[in-house]
């Protein structure tokens, strides 16, 4: 386990007081909305309509006057209609995966790739990483924002990076054990892979030398954290970033509580909308986390909609840390499925899962339309724990299920169980939910 | 008195049966009894084989979800009435049966009915007691 001392790279802007934050927030906003309405004609196309001017900026609460950036403003004006600066500033583009449409490419001046490694420099020793450290980096590399984000910010804090990139997990296996990997940094749905080899492979995690693991990328619930502790025997800790905000590194879970994610405030600045009026929601509510960039040159974003549903908390932390954390993102407001009118998170079902002895959470939702009627089947892989030789066994196992989501979805499904492995592992983000309704 | 039993669960797919039998014959493992109990969703493959152990491990090894079980076999003769005569001896005992198959062995002789009880010692003590015929593990593997 690791020790509880907070370990703070800017410890100055870490623990700023509100007020002396709030103060550089508003200078580095009035600065940026300056900047973009000169620069950037998309954005000063809707802030016209919106009839707000620069200088209309002038409070934090001010925020909320201007317009939304959504997803579909950044393909519209694909591939660097959104930069503010010329091309020869830009050092580095990267780009979402584009299985929706286009792809959203981003770029970053030196001054934003200098910016960025030392917020993940700070993200990683939130976590208590240091220099001595052993940091093994199963992130992948390329247009992804995951891998190159978090070593150059392992190398600025000094640390020893191993560029695993994802996929070969056997050899990564190996690799932690002859390297001793101290830090490892996947999405959770991989170290949970990671773990399953191991036990295939007969490596106890006692062999490896892994303290914490610091996972993103895709929604986990706590139940999740718990069983990726046991199985890997370290400290599981949360991390957040988007490639359209910066990449992994805008908010970041430290040792002390595992109530939330820290966000880098003196660069990102939060909020919570209502996602269907956009109405700012007070703090503590549930909503679409919304950010402002602050500080990035190349590439910044004006209350972009991350689609990510959180919440907001302002109390003080343990840590010490005066940032606000987020919650952990509890869903998608695009993963969410409408099922007879209930509106369903994946990571509900997974709740659901975990809360029964026994079973694994690997699971597949799988969506169908029968004349009129949706109709959720939940796929469940049977684990030898939970076998049994008799029917009725099985068959109460199926109706505990069922009876569980109902209590807590509020959707009747159909549960089907499978054998082990028969869902498809990933190498990366977990395919949860198959939709196959043709609406 | 007990004999081991492996339990096999079936995903309600086409092909589970023959591959689990194919990799039990590249195993070099015999399969003594069986029978498989099915709901719309799954089954469940019960085996009686040689090897449990090697059988166990290859399943396994292959992806299916596996388990172990005592069951209880009785040996009575090959005729009429030869399984109405234990059930009355299980049914005046009040013993509660979760299943149960049946197969004859190679001579034609006598039969061999595979039980699992709620209660497993009372019904050995039972069916002794009312002068079956209870079989152990190296009998069946054996016939």
């Amino acid at each position: 386990m690791a020790n509880n001392k907070t370990t703070y790279w800017e410890a100055e802007m870490e623990t700023l007081p509100r007020a002396g934050l709030e103060s550089i927030q508003l200078r580095r906003l009035q600065h940026l909305i300056e900047r973009v309405y000169r620069t950037v004609e998309p954005y000063r196309r809707k802030m016209d309509t919106a009839g707000i001017k620069p200088e209309d900026i002038r409070s934090l609460a001010d925020l909320a006057r201007l317009p939304f950036t959504l997803k579909e403003d950044l393909r519209d004006n694909y591939p660097f209609g959104m930069f503010t600066v010329p091309l020869d500033e830009v050092v580095r583009v990267h780009a979402s995966s584009g299985t929706t449409g286009k792809p959203t490419v981003v770029g970053y001046t030196k001054k934003d790739i200098d910016t960025w490694a030392n917020l993940m420099a700070r993200a990683l020793a939130c976590a208590g990483t240091s220099s001595g450290d052993m940091v093994h980096n199963a992130y992948g590399y390329g247009l992804f924002t995951g891998g190159l984000g978090a070593h150059y910010g392992a190398e600025k804090l000094g640390a020893t990076v191993i560029p695993v990139s994802g996929g070969n997990t056997k050899r990564q296996i190996t690799i932690m054990k002859d390297f001793g990997s101290t830090v490892l940094l996947s999405t959770p749905s991989y170290a949970l892979n990671l773990a399953e080899t191991m036990e295939e492979m007969g490596i106890a995690p006692q062999d490896l030398a892994l303290r914490v693991g610091i996972f993103g990328a895709e929604p986990w619930s706590e139940n999740m954290r718990e069983e990726v502790e046991r199985k890997l025997n370290l400290r599981a800790v949360d991390i957040y970033g988007l490639s359209e905000v910066i990449g992994p590194g805008v908010a970041m879970e430290c040792l002390q509580t595992t109530k939330g994610m820290h966000i880098f405030e003196d660069h990102f600045l939060p909020e919570i909308i209502d996602p269907v009026t956009g109405e700012v929601l007070p703090p503590g509510e549930q909503g679409e986390l919304v950010f402002t960039t602050l500080t990035k040159e190349a590439f910044p974003v004006i209350r972009y909609r991350t689609k990510d549903i959180s919440s907001l908390c302002y109390d003080t932390c343990e840590c010490g840390r005066t940032l606000v954390r987020m919650g952990k993102v509890t869903g998608r407001t695009d993963d969410m499925l409408i099922i007879r009118g209930v509106n369903v998170f994946p990571s509900q079902v997974e709740h659901v899962l975990i809360g029964i002895d026994g079973v694994e959470p690997h699971y597949q939702i799988i969506v169908e339309r029968d004349g009129s009627m949706d109709t959720m089947t939940v796929e469940v892989e049977i684990s030898d724990k939970v076998f049994s030789d008799e029917i009725k066994q099985l068959e109460q196992l199926t109706r505990q299920i069922t009876h569980d989501i109902k209590d807590i979805l509020g959707v009747t499904c159909r549960v089907k169980l499978v054998n082990p492995r028969a869902i498809q592992r990933s190498e990366g983000k977990a395919q949860r939910v198959i939709d196959k309704r043709k609406i | 008195m007990r004999v081991e039993q492996i339990a096999v669960f079936l995903e309600n797919k086409s092909g589970r049966l023959a591959e689990i039998t194919s990799i039990l014959a590249d195993n070099g493992i015999n399969i003594r009894a069986l029978s498989v109990a099915d709901t719309a969703d799954f089954g469940i493959l019960r085996l009686i084989v040689d090897k449990v152990e090697a059988a166990e491990q290859a399943l396994r090894g292959a992806g299916f979800t596996v388990g172990k079980t005592n069951v209880i076999a009785v040996e009575v003769p090959d005729r009429t009435g030869g399984l109405a005569m234990v059930l009355k001896s299980i049914k005046e005992a009040n013993l509660n049966v979760e299943y149960m198959y049946a197969f004859v062995n190679k001579t034609g002789e006598n039969a061999v009915l595979i039980f699992r009880f709620e209660e497993m010692d009372r019904a050995i003590e039972t069916l002794l007691k009312d002068g079956f015929t209870i079989l152990e593990s190296q009998q069946i593997y054996n016939l």
